[in-house]
């Protein structure tokens, strides 16, 4: 069964190829309705959204925010300050009290690893992980890949390479584990200290030096040095960082293709990634975040319809 | 109720109900001005452009085509779940003050229709909206009716009427399927 999305997205590893096109062909039209004077369908009237953002975040929330405005979903935005999580509140107890408060879907941000999964399997409304750890930030990789496809029109046999700070990056694991999944051939290249230990099991070629990296690959997804999940250790400095790994407009001129640039954001311009690099030529980074937008409302859109045994009861009456 | 498929238009009773349909489009509207002519996702977009054609070769004028996809608009998402893909809705036109006649290929429970009209109310007020269909089969569950009908037919409410376009499915033609032979 593969035509819907099941009851949460906590990450794209469990996703098959088929869901994840799935997910991508949904988004497509979406992309219109931001375009309309009035961006907004009814798609999801009457539904409640909690946006539960235990961690900091720009981006992602309000791309979240836009995602279920424009399906007409009802919000409502809950971040660690200011909130019982202050005095104390356990994560399943302020979803309880949401969920009696008849909430129907939950997208939440956490700092820990696995706090998404944790929560889905307690709470019967929808889960979205919108980042949780190190571990996944599916919508990112999702978007990913929508931009990538957007460009080079097919995503099998394209060649994707990670850069910088694979270790903490849960935009790594989701983007490697959907690339990977849409046949797309992976690398990852980054300071030995700064990639996972275990990733040769991930099945991804590593490059030890950036410009033999720029050489092979047709993009370039380049991460943000994650500085507050550093403690200390990983990289000697920032300048030490940008000469041997920051992606520089020399470098990629040396290079005999034009090669696509990625950024998650937020960039830390001149460590991983130079300014005339990312307000360059190929830069599509301002695209993927109009992506986010469109990738997320599909998400929204699958999850709420998603109910298996919903959708056989009612098939006698479709129309047609 | 026929007991297999029956062909109740053939390609060329196609083409003369679209060329009707045309007429009855510019008859309706004394003409062809301020009018946009908008096919609902996805076998009513071919049959507006059908139409469209034939409505250039009598006036000699090029009616804009639009598409619109009512996917969003549908009431049954939670009961009968997200359909596999939506299609593109096209109407980069202010619609304010123009004359809109959407065209579908069945009219039956009429719910298409309303989702239809409440999508065009988001892309402004046109000064009219009419309906044009190539086929009625009855079986309304909804105050709407069409202004404009190709063929009206009577089947059981368990029969399916398939409208076939060349584009799509390699013919032109409308099909009655009954239920135990079809899905």
């Amino acid at each position: 069964m593969t035509r819907t999305l099941g009851k949460d997205l906590l990450g794209l590893e469990p996703l098959s190829t088929e869901q994840i096109r799935l997910i991508l062909d949904t988004a497509e039209p979406f992309k219109e309705v931001s375009e309309r004077q009035i961006k907004k369908v009814p798609a999801l009237r009457g539904m409640m959204i909690a946006n539960l953002f235990f961690e900091a975040s720009t981006r992602t929330r309000i791309s979240f925010e836009f995602a279920e405005k424009r399906l007409s979903a009802d919000t409502v935005n809950v971040a660690s300050t200011g909130s019982s999580v202050q005095k104390g509140e356990t994560l399943v107890d302020t979803a309880r009290n949401l969920e009696a408060m008849r909430i129907n879907m939950v997208v939440i941000r956490h700092s820990a690893s696995g706090a998404a999964h944790f929560l889905a399997d307690r709470i019967q409304s929808n889960v979205i992980n919108a980042g949780d750890g190190t571990h996944e930030h599916p919508t990112q990789g999702l978007l990913d890949l929508l931009t990538l496809r957007d460009h080079f029109r097919t995503l099998e046999g394209r060649r994707v390479c990670i850069v910088g700070d694979v270790l903490h990056s849960r935009v790594a694991r989701s983007n490697i584990w959907g690339l990977t999944k849409m046949g797309v051939e992976v690398a990852v290249c980054g300071p030995r200290s700064l990639l996972p230990k275990d990733i040769g099991e991930f099945g991804v070629r590593v490059f030890k030096r950036i410009d033999e990296a720029i050489e092979w690959a047709e993009a370039l997804n380049i991460l943000r040095l994650q500085l507050e999940r550093m403690q200390a250790g990983y990289i000697p400095s920032l300048r030490e960082y940008n000469r041997v790994f920051g992606v520089t407009r020399e470098r990629l001129d040396r290079a005999d293709h034009p090669v696509l640039i990625m950024h998650p954001g937020p960039m830390n311009r001149g460590v991983e990634i130079d300014s005339d690099v990312a307000d360059g030529e190929h830069s599509v980074i301002l695209d993927q975040v109009t992506n986010g937008v469109a990738v997320r409302m599909a998400v929204l859109y699958l999850l709420a319809g998603g109910r298996p045994e919903l959708a056989d009861a009612a098939k006698g009456g479709s129309e047609r | 109720m026929p007991a297999k498929n029956s062909v109740v238009l053939d390609a060329r009773a196609v083409d003369r109900a679209l060329k009707r349909m045309a007429d009855e489009i510019i008859e309706l509207h004394n003409g062809t001005e301020d009018l946009i002519v908008v096919g609902i996702q996805r076998r009513g977009v071919q049959l507006a452009t059908r139409i469209v054609d034939a409505i250039r070769e009598r006036e000699k004028v090029d009616v804009p085509r639009g598409a619109l996809d009512i996917t969003l608009y549908r009431d049954d998402l939670q009961t009968v779940g997200p359909r596999p893909v939506v299609g593109p809705t096209d109407l980069p036109w202010n619609l304010e003050g123009k004359q809109v006649v959407i065209i579908d290929d069945v009219l039956y429970t009429g719910r298409t229709v309303r989702a239809a009209l409440d999508e065009l109310a988001d892309f402004g007020r046109p000064a009219r909206i009419a309906l044009a269909v190539l086929v009625d089969r009855g079986g309304r569950e909804l105050p709407i009716h069409a202004d404009i009908v190709g063929k009206k037919i009577e089947v059981a409410p368990t029969d399916r009427v398939d409208v076939l376009v060349e584009e799509l499915d390699g013919k032109d033609a409308v099909v009655v399927v009954p239920r135990d032979e079809g899905a």
